[in-house]
């Protein structure tokens, strides 16, 4: 399983990406007199190319938008405005060979694996189904042989970790099986949506090295979705800053993260906890506390601790600071605007 | 500060023991815990699911619930042991001796209350008497001590942010100006930023007040931030006690020199290792030392005698056969 992966990985592969996010946006509607809208997704492009296999970060606090953009690039949320391309064909009118394939060759891991499972089947079940619903094997020993090995393949061993129910196996060994099964399919991509923020620390290590190796070893790309730069910062070559739908910076994620031009990336980098006493938090501060306002500029500007008087006036372009650079900030304004819409164009 | 005898230690926890009775048995969720609190300090006690970190906060609140019971132990707070107060006592302890900021994830705040009546509700339930020019008073101060505008007094918590519901619950943990604080995940589901706030804001009152504080955490980041002093808990039990710049910068505890390097940073990319195996069971905990069926340095000894506790150096205690009378001497904390 690993050579076959390895070589198709390898192969000369055309410049069309494997799977694009075009300029999409969502806008979510509540209220059932008034109508509320909520604009969660504003008008981002994302590829993932066939190869090189990448590891894209895609950070931001509640209400970023990460999820949202995990969600419709899985086909699993359908964008208002934009489109999700796999293999050249709109994600939302596939044909039904198409997004079968789609279906199996992007996969995902969620925040909660207990949530994943049915606490009345053994772990097996979760393992087995994918096997019956893609015709993965043709013999009960070769399916039981594809199981062994995803599981070795995430480091867990076979009969230590099957015949058991959830609740038997930690949530780090949880959140393994979840990734063998996301394996087991041979997938392109794997979209992993905060898959160690409910794990313990001791197991966390893990499970981020489990997929740096999936990304390596079997040349899958994963869209690593969080709110934690530090795991961010371990795990990704280059990483998408969202804030309320939008991109504010992107980049590779040594220069993001040790210099980070958008005040908002600057106020989310000084606000993570050092695991170091001598590291203290600085003082700094937003300009406001947590309140929406509604203005016609920046959407940071409420917060913003360096806000000028031309950022209400409109809504800053992306500056393209450096080659591998680029930030939502007028502060940036002699910086040559970035037009070309894919942020994979910046990744090295 | 070692002298706790000449003025009372704000709280001192011996051996305390919580059990949760089962049909199986009782799992022994806090199995022997002790440690001092000293006036003003802060300390984190950190530990993974199933240390037992939870418990001991709801214990030293009495305000854990059946099937869990407190086994043996003294919690002394304020020269006096709460083990053996009336409910009536122990009502009247929370809040003006020890009060608790909830987990963020949780919504302790009555949601059909304004902030200002919750606060209030609390000091009279603690026979505060004043008018109510004074009680409204005492709302804005406290509102402004956790850096709120004072309207929020009049508002209702599904008004309010979570960073901002937090900070509700912090002015009411100080408003009788308690000794000991308990912050029992204080940040849990709150952003980054918002925690980093929510975090400070707490370490500013505590200092103002002159209360001691425990954070009760799994965050190694947060706790190099905000305590003094750790505990580092494991299967219930604390494994390694000390000053938190000791404790990151030369871990004697195996278990925790491997939390300590499981950690990701912003500073070098590193293969990252986790700690092999599982948490013991609670139901049955193996023999000897606890951490011995994962622990990579364990010894034959290890699996057959419990480890004592021993002074290391100054102030820092661990529990671990790797260490003998050469290494420190055997204390009974």
């Amino acid at each position: 399983m690993t050579t076959a992966q390895v070589d198709r990985s390898t192969q000369e592969v055309e410049n069309e990406p494997l799977l694009q996010a075009d300029g999409v946006s969502k806008t979510f509607v509540s209220g059932t007199f008034r109508k509320h809208y909520t604009r969660a997704l504003d008008t981002v492009t994302l590829s993932v190319p066939e190869s090189p296999p990448t590891i894209t970060a895609i950070a931001g606090e509640s209400g970023s938008g990460k999820t949202t953009l995990a969600r419709t690039v899985l086909g699993l949320v359908e964008p208002t405005s934009g489109a999700v391309i796999y293999r050249g064909a709109n994600v939302a009118n596939m044909s039904r060979a198409e997004h079968a394939e789609f279906r199996r060759e992007v996969q995902v891991i969620f925040q909660d694996p207990f949530e994943s499972y049915n606490p009345f089947y053994k772990v097996d079940h979760v393992l087995r189904t994918p096997i019956r619903r893609y015709n993965l094997a043709s013999s009960k020993s070769e399916a039981d042989d594809i199981v062994e090995e995803a599981l070795r393949t995430v480091g867990l061993r076979p009969e230590e970790t099957l015949g058991r129910h959830p609740h038997q196996l930690s949530g780090g060994q949880r959140q393994r099986v979840m990734v063998a099964r996301a394996v087991m399919l041979k997938p392109k991509i794997i979209v992993a949506d905060e898959p160690v923020s409910m794990v313990d620390a001791s197991l966390r290590a893990t499970i981020l090295e489990t997929l740096r190796a999936m990304n390596r070893d079997l040349g899958i790309s994963i869209l690593y979705i969080t709110h934690d730069l530090t795991t961010a910062y371990q795990l990704a070559e280059n990483i998408i800053v969202l804030y309320k739908g939008r991109v504010a910076e992107s980049g590779s994620v040594d220069s993001v993260i040790n210099d980070p031009t958008h005040p908002y990336t600057q106020l989310l980098v000084s606000s993570i906890p050092q695991p170091d006493p001598e590291t203290q938090w600085g003082r700094e501060q937003e300009a406001r506390d947590e309140e929406d306002a509604e203005i016609a500029g920046c959407n940071f500007y409420d917060r913003c601790p360096l806000r000028m008087d031309e950022c209400t006036v409109s809504d800053p372009p992306l500056y393209r600071t450096a080659p591998n650079r680029i930030t939502r900030c007028y502060r940036y304004a002699e910086s040559p605007v970035h037009l070309a819409p894919d942020l994979r164009s910046v990744f090295a | 500060m070692t002298t706790a005898t000449a003025v009372h230690s704000p709280l001192v926890v011996k051996d305390l023991k919580v059990y949760y009775h089962t049909r199986r048995g009782p799992v022994k969720a806090v199995d022997g815990v002790s440690f001092e609190l000293h006036r003003g300090e802060r300390l984190g006690l950190v530990g993974e699911s199933g240390s037992g970190k939870s418990t001991i906060a709801l214990a030293l609140m009495m305000a854990h619930k059946e099937p869990a019971r407190i086994e043996g132990g003294s919690i002394v707070l304020n020269g006096s042991n709460v083990l053996d107060d009336n409910s009536e006592q122990v009502r009247l302890r929370r809040l003006s001796e020890i009060a608790m900021v909830p987990q963020g994830a949780l919504n302790s705040l009555n949601p059909v209350m304004r902030i200002r009546d919750q606060v209030i509700d609390g000091l009279k339930d603690h026979n505060v008497s004043m008018s109510d020019g004074e009680f409204a008073n005492r709302v804005a101060e406290l509102l402004d001590s956790v850096g709120l505008h004072r309207d929020v007094a009049s508002r209702f918590p599904h008004e309010l942010s979570g960073g901002m519901k937090q900070r509700v619950s912090i002015a009411i943990a100080i408003s009788m100006n308690p000794s000991v604080i308990v912050a029992d995940e204080p940040t849990s589901a709150l952003d980054v930023v918002v925690q980093k706030q929510v975090v400070q804001t707490l370490r500013d009152v505590q200092e103002r007040i002159g209360a001691a504080a425990i954070m009760i955490g799994h965050d190694m980041g947060l706790m190099a931030q905000f305590a003094s002093r750790i505990g580092i808990m494991y299967g219930g039990k604390i494994v390694e006690i000390g000053p938190v710049s000791n404790i990151f910068k030369n871990p004697k505890h195996p278990y925790t020199r491997l939390l300590i390097s499981s950690l990701p940073d912003t500073r070098s990319k590193r293969r990252l290792e986790g700690i092999p195996g599982l948490p013991p069971s609670l139901l049955r905990p193996p023999p000897g030392c606890i951490f011995h069926t994962r622990c990579p340095d364990a010894m034959d000894i290890c699996s057959q005698e419990i480890p004592p506790t021993r002074e290391i150096d100054a102030l820092r205690y661990a529990a671990c056969h790797l260490y003998g009378d050469d290494d420190g001497k055997v204390v009974d904390l």
